[in-house]
C-alpha cells in the first residue's frame, strides 16, 4: 500500500486529536484537562489545514487557543476544585450518565452522519487553481450570501456580552481608584511648598551677631 | 515514493538558515541591550570578555549551560519542562512567514497576517504553564498577570493590523509590503499613524518588556513566572523574549515601514545609485531601529502599575483603533491619496 505524506499527517493528527480528547475527560487535574483541550484544538486545526481551509484552521488557533482557552485556564487555575468529592457520587449517577451520553451520541450520528455529511453530499475539495485565496472566498460568502445570518450572529453575541456584563455589574461602588487624568495634570505648585528656614548654624550666627 | 523526504530535508535546511542567524541575533541583542543601557546610564556595559566585551553572549550561554536545572518540590514535572519549550516554539515558528526580500520567504501563505497573530498569542501558554507548574506563589502571580496583559493587548494589536490589511487588500505579508511601494510617504506609517503607535506599544506589552514587564516585576514578585527556573530552562525564556523583541520590531518594519523596500524608492538619482543594496539590508536596518527603540524604552520608563496597564489597553487603545478603522474605511472608499486617485 502506498502511503503518502498527506496520509501520515492525517493519521498523526487524528490519533493526537482522539487521544487528547480522551485525556480531557480522563485526566484528574483540571488544569491538565484544559491543556489537553488546547492540544485537541491544535490537532483539529492541523486536520482543517489538510482540507485546505487555512484561514479557518488559523482562526481556530487564534480565537480558541489564543484567547478563549487562555481565559479558561485563567479561571480553572484560580478555582480550587476538589476532584475526590465529585468522584464520590460518580458511580451512583453512572446509569443516568450512560443513558444521556448514548442519547447525545445518537443525535451526533444523526446530524453528522452520511445523510448530511456523506461523501456524496460533501465531495472532497477539488484541487484549486493558483491564486485562489481561501480568505477572499470566505469573506465574499459571509458578506454576500450569508450576510443576514452573519450579522444576526454578531448581534446575538453582542447582546450576550452586554447581558453578562450587566449580570455581574453590581452598581457603581465608591472605589478608591485613582483618577489618572488628575494625577497627570498635577503641577509643582500643588505638591511642593518652599518655605524659608534657618538652619541651626545660621541661627547661631544670627544670635552671635545680635549679642 | 520518498520524494517528500527530500522535500522535508530541504525545508529543514531553510528553517536552519533562518534560525541560526536569528539565535546569533538574539545573542548579540542581549549584548547590545547591556551596552546601550550602559551608555545611557553613564556606564560602560560588558567589556571584559573578548575585545570590547564582544564574546560576552557566548560566555553567558556557556555559564547557563553548565548550571543545574532545579526542579522545585511539588512542581508538576512534565509541565515545568514543557513551559519554556512552549514559550520558545511559537516565537520561532512566527518567523516562517516573514518575507526577508521579494521572494525570500519560507512559507508564502495567504493567511500570513493571521498566522502571525495566532503565533504571538499562543506564546502566553508557555508563561502560564511555567508559572502554574512551578508551585510558587510569585511564579503564579506572574503567570496570571501575563495572561491578562497579553489578552488585553492582543485585541488592540489585532485591530490595528486590520487597518493594515484594509489598505493592502491582502493578508499575505509579501503583498502587504508590495502594496506600500512608491516612496517614503506611501508606506503605511503616514495614513495609519495612530494604528502604528498602538501596534508598537502593544507589541512592547506583548513581549513583556519594560515598561510592561509586570509578569517579571523584579521589585514586586521577584522574577515572576520564571522565578523557579535555572540554567538552560531559564535561558530558553530569555532567548524567546529577545526573539519576540526582534519579531515585533521586524513586524513593525514590514507592516508600517515598507519591509524590504528601499527608502530611496521614487527619488530620481539616489534610487538608481542604491539599487545594488539587497532588500534584506533595508529590512534589517529598519528592524534594528525599532529594536533600539525597545532598549531605549527600557532605559527610560519606570514600570506601569497593573490598573494603568489595563486602562491603557482597554480604554484608550481599543477605542482609538476602532475609530481609526472607521476613518480608514471612509478614506479608502473615497479614493483620496494615497488610496487610489492621487
Amino acid at each position: 500500500m502506498e502511503i503518502n505524506f498527506e496520509q501520515i499527517v492525517f493519521y498523526g493528527f487524528s490519533a493526537l486529536l482522539i487521544l487528547s480528547a480522551l485525556m480531557v475527560i480522563l485526566v484528574k487535574n483540571s488544569v491538565k484537562a484544559v491543556l489537553f483541550l488546547v492540544l485537541s484544538f491544535f490537532s483539529t486545526a492541523g486536520l482543517w489545514m489538510l482540507l485546505q481551509a487555512e484561514f479557518l484552521a488559523i482562526a481556530l488557533v487564534l480565537v480558541y487557543v489564543g484567547a478563549v482557552m487562555v481565559l479558561f485556564l485563567f479561571v480553572v487555575m484560580m478555582l480550587d476544585v476538589r476532584v475526590a468529592a465529585a468522584r464520590h457520587r460518580f458511580t451512583r449517577l453512572l446509569p443516568l450518565a450512560i443513558f444521556i451520553a448514548a442519547g447525545f451520541l445518537y443525535l451526533l450520528h444523526w446530524i453528522i452522519g452520511e445523510h448530511h455529511f456523506g461523501s456524496d453530499v460533501m465531495p472532497p475539495p477539488s484541487n484549486v487553481e493558483e491564486g485562489y485565496s481561501n480568505v477572499r472566498e470566505l469573506g465574499k460568502m459571509l458578506y454576500t450570501d450569508y450576510f443576514l445570518p452573519f450579522e444576526l450572529a454578531a448581534v446575538i453575541l453582542l447582546v450576550a456580552m452586554i447581558a453578562a456584563i450587566s449580570l455581574t455589574f453590581r452598581g457603581k461602588r465608591s472605589r478608591k481608584s485613582q483618577n489618572i487624568d488628575k494625577q497627570v495634570r498635577v503641577t509643582k505648585a500643588e505638591r511642593l511648598k518652599i518655605i524659608s528656614y534657618d538652619t541651626p548654624q545660621e541661627k547661631d550666627k544670627s544670635k552671635e551677631a545680635s549679642s | 515514493m520518498f520524494e517528500w523526504i527530500e522535500e522535508l530535508l530541504w525545508i529543514l535546511a531553510k528553517i536552519g538558515a533562518i534560525l541560526v542567524p536569528l539565535i546569533l541575533a538574539v545573542a548579540y541583542t542581549t549584548y547590545a541591550e547591556r551596552k546601550v543601557i550602559g551608555y545611557m546610564q553613564l556606564r560602560r556595559g560588558p567589556n571584559r570578555v573578548g575585545p570590547r566585551g564582544l564574546l560576552q553572549p557566548f560566555a553567558d550561554v556557556i555559564k547557563l549551560l553548565m548550571k543545574e536545572i532545579v526542579l522545585p518540590t511539588g512542581a508538576s514535572k512534565t509541565l515545568f519542562i514543557l513551559g519554556p519549550i512552549l514559550f520558545i516554539g511559537p516565537s520561532f515558528a512566527a518567523w516562517a512567514v516573514i518575507p526577508f526580500d521579494a521572494d525570500l520567504v519560507l512559507a508564502d501563505i495567504n493567511a500570513g497576517l493571521i498566522y502571525l497573530l495566532a503565533m504571538t498569542s499562543i506564546g502566553v501558554y508557555g508563561i502560564i504553564i511555567a508559572g502554574w507548574a512551578s508551585n510558587s506563589k510569585y511564579a503564579f502571580l506572574g503567570a496570571i498577570r501575563s495572561a491578562s496583559q497579553v489578552i488585553s493587548y492582543e485585541i488592540a494589536m489585532g485591530i490595528s493590523l486590520v487597518g493594515v490589511l484594509m489598505c493592502a487588500n491582502s493578508m499575505n505579508l509579501g503583498d502587504i509590503v508590495l502594496a506600500q511601494s512608491g516612496n517614503l510617504f506611501t508606506w503605511y506609517w503616514l495614513p495609519l499613524f495612530p494604528l502604528l503607535v498602538v501596534f508598537w506599544i502593544s507589541g512592547v506589552a506583548e513581549t513583556n518588556r519594560a515598561p510592561f514587564d509586570l509578569p517579571e516585576g523584579e521589585s514586586e514578585i521577584v522574577a515572576g513566572f520564571h522565578v523557579e527556573y535555572a540554567g538552560m530552562a531559564f535561558a530558553l525564556f530569555f532567548l524567546a523574549e529577545y526573539a519576540n523583541m526582534i519579531l515585533v520590531s521586524c513586524l513593525t518594519a514590514i507592516m508600517f515601514f515598507g519591509g524590504w523596500l528601499s527608502p530611496f524608492q521614487g527619488i530620481p538619482v539616489l534610487d538608481g545609485l542604491t539599487q545594488w543594496i539587497p532588500g534584506t539590508f533595508w529590512l534589517l536596518l529598519k528592524t534594528g531601529v525599532f529594536l533600539f527603540g525597545l532598549l531605549w524604552l527600557r532605559a527610560t520608563f519606570p514600570r506601569f502599575r497593573y490598573d494603568q496597564i489595563m486602562r491603557l489597553g482597554w480604554k484608550i487603545f481599543i477605542p482609538v483603533t476602532l475609530v481609526w478603522i472607521a476613518v480608514l474605511a471612509i478614506w479608502i472608499k473615497s479614493q483620496v491619496w494615497p488610496f487610489g486617485g492621487g
